[in-house]
């Protein structure tokens, strides 16, 4: 398993739109992926809960990998995160 | 050809295909009895609902922005979401019917972001139920709400404001209902959208027309279906004039509304959504006097957040760039209703509980509207009026809520602007006190649609009274007159922003009593300003 931390600095946080890019991203995954923000993880690949999360700017917040591809997964979140988010 | 009468609400001709329009189905389907099937439905109807949404998201993007369109885009992902999927074929295997179980898991995920701490996530929540009431309305009929591939004209038994606001206005020539008086919503929505339309219309609403070639004369308050060739090059003629009396009116545009004798009036229109501002800038209205913001409320299942109504308020603002733009606050009630608001039914809702009353006594919806126009005066003139005032008292208490507003925006360092406060005069009680009112407010406009009503006793819609009902009463006269006296006793100015206002008769008479402002249909606007500016007065 492979756990990524990052820290938002986008100021409206994970609102819809990143939301959309970062479940469309994880979906590439074959791996399992979670998020979470301190509180219980979702599942990144489902946008309902990716949104309920409401994380916002400041937040730090933890990704886990699970899975065949977990390795390459986790790099292309964190590029991701640090392009986007 | 057939051919019908009903009660014309404006004038002009139109020419096109009839749409029929049926109201949606309330209760939805049960299931047939075989959950495989019902799963199966639920999956093409996802298909439809995504093929839909795939070619309004290519549209948004192409017309309006990468912004808007990827709300479309995240409501594609909810589509495909498995906690949605999943909790819908849940509730399919235990027996519900697909279109039920889309509507009700769409309502319980719509509720948990209502509920979230967040104001932006909350707004999502109207994405959700959007989403799922697509899948509902696919799976109870095929088609999504009401469509219209070309221009056309609409026959309805009747059409309610929330009805009205999902619409495709942009492709409506005329509107024909069975039902409805001149000041009907319908009646109101078709002048603010400049269409000639008929009430109380003596048609059968049935399927068979759907499609067929249909004119509608707004001046003779006549239809015609599958016209004759001679009724057909007759108003073609008669459309081909109105268009070329209008063309004439043009010459009025830009112009300076002002009598020969140098009185100055402002001629403002009279609209109900962010929408509606093209009509105002097609018929150069020198501003808006009347936003009616009962639409932000209406055809929805919850309230609008502050932030939708902040959206939908600069967005009259900028486009008005920098003409005057007066809101009144939500006149719910009566005649308009919502279902969330909970409110009891009443026996004679037009004396209930509405307008300024709702508002004063449910700070939870007032603070957010308030809030809203406030910050949206940061980008340009805005005034607000409260309707349904009868006392000093209740004037009072609105300054001080809405300086407790303003505070607190300041105090949020939330950017807002300075809001003139007015109120409508639309009560017999205000215009016999006007005088003590008009040293609180900083302008009265007076709608003289309910105070006619009320000070004659007829209810506006019940179009049996019609024949009691005289717009010219004395009485009506008569505290206009006074009415704007006492405004400019105490140095305010005043207008009027009922239908009355676009009355030429009356035009003289409304400079000779001295009125500042009239609000009328954006359509009116430039004939009213060639009788001022044709006027002695």
């Amino acid at each position: 398993m492979k756990e990524i931390k990052y820290i938002i600095t986008d100021p409206l946080g994970i609102h819809a739109r990143p939301a959309g890019m970062l479940v469309k991203e994880a979906g590439k995954c074959l791996c399992n992926v979670t998020l979470s923000v301190g509180g219980p993880a979702v599942d990144a690949k489902r946008i309902m809960g990716v949104m309920k999360l409401a994380a916002k700017q400041g937040m730090e917040i933890t990704m886990t990998f699970d899975g065949p591809d977990e390795e390459t997964a986790a790099a292309n979140l964190e590029a991701f995160l640090k392009a986007n988010l | 050809m057939r051919e019908g009468t009903g009660r014309p609400v404006f004038s002009g001709v139109a020419i096109g295909k009839a749409y029929v329009y049926f109201p949606r189905q309330s209760e939805l389907p049960a299931s047939c009895g075989d959950s495989e099937i019902e799963l199966k439905n639920f999956n093409a109807a996802r298909e439809t609902a995504r093929e839909q949404l795939q070619a309004l998201f290519e549209k948004t993007r192409r017309e309006i922005g990468e912004e808007q369109a990827m709300i479309l885009d995240v409501q594609i992902m909810m589509l495909d979401d498995l906690d949605f999927v999943e909790s819908v074929q849940e509730m399919i295997a235990g027996g519900a019917s697909a279109a039920q179980a889309a509507h009700e898991t769409g309502d319980a995920f719509s509720a948990a972001f209502a509920a979230m701490d967040d104001e932006y996530m909350k707004a999502r929540a109207v994405d959700v139920k959007d989403m799922a009431r697509r899948l509902v309305d696919i799976l109870c009929g095929g088609r999504s709400g009401f469509q219209m591939e070309e221009p056309g004209i609409l026959i309805a038994e009747d059409l309610t404001p929330s009805e009205t606001v999902q619409l495709p206005k942009d492709k409506i020539l005329a509107f024909v209902t069975r039902q409805g008086s001149s000041n009907s919503h319908t009646a109101i929505l078709a002048r603010i959208m400049n269409i000639p339309s008929l009430v109380q219309a003596q048609i059968a609403l049935s399927p068979e027309i759907d499609g067929k070639m249909m004119i509608v004369d707004g001046f003779e308050g006549r239809y015609y279906i599958e016209p004759d060739e001679e009724t057909q090059a007759a108003m073609t003629e008669k459309r081909k004039r109105a268009l070329e009396h209008k063309q004439a009116l043009e010459q009025y545009r830009g112009k300076e509304s002002v009598s020969k004798s140098g009185k100055k009036i402002l001629l403002c229109a009279n609209i109900g959504s962010a929408d509606d501002v093209r009509y105002v800038l097609e018929g150069d209205a020198e501003g808006v006097g009347l936003m009616r913001s009962e639409f932000l409320y209406l055809g929805r299942e919850d309230f609008p957040t502050e932030e939708e109504l902040f959206e939908a308020y600069r967005s009259v603002v900028e486009q008005l760039k920098g003409r005057p733009l007066v809101i009144r606050t939500l006149d719910i009630g009566a005649d308009k209703q919502c279902d969330y608001f909970g409110l009891e039914h009443e026996e004679n809702p037009a004396l209930g509980y509405r307008g300024i009353r709702i508002c004063l006594t449910r700070e939870d919806i007032f603070r957010p509207q308030m809030r809203a126009i406030y910050r949206a005066a940061a980008f340009g003139p805005v005034s607000a009026m409260f309707p349904m005032i009868i006392s000093v008292d209740e004037v009072r208490r609105i300054k001080e809520f809405c300086k407790s507003i303003r505070e607190g925006l300041v105090a949020e360092g939330i950017p807002c602007g300075k809001v003139d406060l007015g109120i409508m005069i639309e009560t017999p009680a205000a215009a016999v006190i006007s005088r003590e009112l008009a040293k609180e407010v900083a302008f009265f406009s007076v709608g003289t649609n309910d105070l006619t009503q009320y000070t004659l006793a007829i209810d506006r819609q019940n179009a049996k009274l019609d024949a009691f009902y005289d717009p010219h009463h004395p009485a009506v006269m008569s505290l206009l007159k006074t009415i704007v006296e006492s405004a400019h006793a105490e140095g305010i100015w005043a207008g009027i922003c009922g239908e009355l206002g676009a009355d030429l008769t009356l035009t003289e008479t409304f400079l000779e009593m001295g009125f500042d402002e009239l609000s009328v249909s954006p359509g009116r606007i430039l004939e009213l300003r060639k009788k001022v500016c044709e006027s002695e007065v």
